[in-house]
């Protein structure tokens, strides 16, 4: 009887050890991109950006070309990628103090020049790599390292819903934010990153995927603690599903 | 191409293009508008791409993705501007990223003014963005010397992987005078393919652009690296040029860009009095001539340093010639430019002729 | 019937997969892996129905999954 494969390491993921913390999802999402480039063929006509942040060091991970970009400036670098070789497959993978704090210009221009590029943006309410400062993700009375009695919205504002903030531009787009915490999600969220793929694939339009993820170790809980805290706290703030699409209408 | 009677800006642009380069990221600042405005009419009609960036910040770093990805490229600003490129230069650098970066200075420091001035020196020469690299740092006086100067800025660029700088006081890109753009010239470097660059690794392990080197040994060893090549600059790719110094001299003046050529009025003004002064003209302000000219100024008594600023030029000239002689200094700032009298009374007043009265005072170093 | 298959040295003892799957047929082990987590262990593989989420939710890629002959697919992944 022949032996099937039914799940294994994607190709466009290197054999390696990642050096993420036990539980954090951002594995899966690297995983997600890495079969989506798998099942589209892009693999061999990618380069990843990747910027300062937890995830800086996914260049270490992905069997293709990448830039390793200073902080919040991955989707300039990735405009500059994508401009000077509009054939080859461009996307940036980004935490949330990367996108939402330092890089908001350029991930706002990015969006609205329309750059055909896709952005996958984890969101775990947290700066993860420099160990775990308030982010403008970080939800209203979380407590991280530098708001050490949780997020005062009288003086740090509320978090930004970023997937939203973006739909909000003229310029047709992709946007759409999926969720790591659970199996369903996961899956779905797939669907929404190679959806993100096609249509930079057929050069439609800029593409973003909002992730939200985990960070065990800078929320101080175990990591199945972790999915049910994100369920509980991020889901009813970041709510889920496409919230924008170059159609203009919910496709 | 003929000679044409063109816009400093144009013609840098124009020479960029005629350099094979299709990609140009820019933003607004005075007093270099005319360079992005000029690309962004230019490049669709040969099949290049402008983009204007949301900053100065994201332009360098757009550069740093097309020039990561082999495309030759460039972007230009104005002092303010580049100042928010440095953190890029020093990305640039240390990926050993091939671009170009054209600064066109106007006076400081702050938002300061937008007329011509040079106290972006320091900057561009001491490294102005973090750890240890260096950059050729190009000076044209000329709108001819500038469209040369950035094509041979492309070859520099490329044959170092190492990003290239072309400073030029604002008239540099605000004059207008006849240029020809040498078209189809030979690279002054020769050129390898870019095998390193990011264009999809089919066939290949993957290509990485990346200044991140976490490990201490591996950061080193990727330093040592990189003072190899800046070593092998500073060996091979001095320019300089100096004017009357074939006589004899009493003084010798130091100044490059625009000033260079108001003090060779000033030379060519005295000799007719009979009065024969030295002019040495920097061209790489990084690598600095720093031997070229301690032998010129052998000859003289005392060297006097004419800048658009209070002085930073100057530094590097007294390290050149040491305690042998005197180095002096005359700069105007704020954008005003400095007249070739009053390179004339400085050199009198040098050589022990009274100051004459009312000479406005220079910056005094 | 199906087999997964755990890298015992790329797992870090994260528990994910233990808490996911529906069969509940994984369970921490008591052996230590290079980097000194427990690592995760398959406690009753006939049990298992071949779902594959402990593999979707595996963070570290540590999981994978094979078959012998047909396989009831649940979803498309």
């Amino acid at each position: 009887m022949s032996e099937l494969t039914v799940f294994k390491r994607p190709e466009a993921l290197l054999p390696v050890t990642m050096h993420y913390c036990p539980g954090c999802t951002h594995g899966i999402s690297h995983r997600l991109v890495a079969e989506a480039l798998d099942e589209l063929g892009l693999r061999e006509r990618t380069v990843g950006v990747a910027p300062v942040g937890c995830s800086v060091l996914a260049y270490d991970y992905f069997n293709c070309d990448f830039h390793e970009a200073s902080h919040g400036r991955a989707p300039a670098v990735a405009t500059g990628i994508k401009r000077a070789r509009p054939d080859l497959i461009v996307f940036t993978y980004q935490g949330d103090g990367d996108l939402a704090s330092i890089g908001m210009a350029e991930i706002v221009h990015a969006a609205n020049r329309g750059e055909k590029i896709t952005v996958i943006f984890v969101n775990n309410a947290i700066y993860g790599m420099t160990g775990g400062q308030m982010a403008p993700t970080t939800m209203p009375g979380q407590v991280a390292t530098t708001c050490p009695l949780g997020r005062d919205t009288n003086l740090a504002g509320f978090p930004i819903r970023m997937a939203e903030l973006l739909s909000a531009l003229v310029t047709p787009a992709f946007i759409a934010r999926g969720s790591l915490h659970s199996p369903l999600e996961v899956v779905k969220t797939k669907a929404l990153i190679k959806r993100a793929f096609q249509y930079q694939r057929e050069g439609t339009c800029f593409s973003l995927v909002e992730c939200l993820s985990t960070c065990p170790t800078n929320w101080g809980i175990t990591p199945t603690d972790s999915l049910k805290w994100l369920e509980e706290n991020m889901l009813p703030y970041y709510p889920l599903g496409i919230k924008k699409t170059p159609e203009g209408k919910e496709a | 191409m003929a000679k044409l009677l063109m816009k400093g800006a144009e013609a840098i642009g124009e020479a960029a293009i005629a350099a094979d380069c299709r990609l140009f990221f820019g933003y607004p600042i005075t007093p270099q508008n005319e360079i992005p405005e000029y690309m962004s009419l230019r490049l669709p009609q040969v099949g290049g791409t402008f983009v204007q960036a949301e900053s100065e910040v994201a332009a360098s770093n757009m550069l740093y993705g097309a020039g990561g990805s082999g495309a030759r490229v460039f972007t230009s600003s104005s002092s303010p501007g580049i100042s928010l490129m440095m953190e890029a230069l020093s990305y640039l650098a240390g990926a050993e990223v091939p671009v170009v970066i054209v600064n066109i200075m106007r006076a400081g420091p702050g938002l300061g003014g937008i007329l011509p001035a040079q106290a972006d020196y320091f900057q561009a020469t001491k490294g102005g963005g973090h750890g240890d690299y260096r950059c050729i740092v190009l000076a044209p006086w000329s709108v001819q010397d500038a469209a040369d100067l950035i094509m041979d800025a492309f070859d520099l660029a490329d044959f170092y992987r190492n990003p290239v700088l072309m400073i030029g006081d604002a008239l540099i890109a605000q004059m207008m005078e006849p240029v020809e753009i040498r078209e189809g010239r030979k690279p002054c470097k020769p050129l390898a393919p870019k095998d390193w660059a990011t264009t999809g690794n089919k066939g290949r392990k993957p290509n990485i652009i990346n200044s991140l080197i976490l490990d201490p040994e591996d950061l080193e060893r990727h330093n040592r690296r990189l003072k190899a090549k800046f070593d092998s600059m500073e060996r091979d790719e001095v320019r300089w040029a100096s004017y009357n110094t074939d006589g004899d001299y009493d003084i010798l003046i130091a100044a490059y860009g625009t000033p260079a050529r108001v003090c060779l009025t000033a030379v060519n003004e005295l000799k007719e009095k009979g009065v024969n002064v030295g002019l040495f003209r920097p061209i790489t302000l990084w690598p600095f001539p720093y031997a070229p000219l301690r032998e010129k100024a052998k000859k003289a008594k005392a060297v006097l340093t004419v800048e658009l600023s209070t002085g930073q030029m100057v530094e590097d000239v007294r390290t050149a010639v040491c305690e042998d002689l005197p180095v002096h200094f005359y700069g105007r700032q704020g954008g005003i430019l400095v007249t070739p009298d009053e390179v004339v009374e400085q050199v009198t007043a040098l050589l022990g002729g009274a100051r004459p009265k009312g000479a406005r005072k220079g910056g005094k170093a | 019937m199906s087999k997964i298959t755990i890298d015992p040295n790329k797992c870090k003892g994260c528990e994910l997969c233990v808490k996911a799957c529906p069969e509940q047929i994984l369970a921490m082990g008591k052996q230590l892996n290079v980097k000194g987590y427990f690592y995760a262990q398959v406690a009753e593989q006939p049990r298992c129905i071949g779902c594959r989420i402990c593999c979707i939710v595996c963070p570290d890629v540590a999981i994978e999954m094979a078959v012998q002959g047909t396989m009831y697919k649940y979803f498309d992944y």
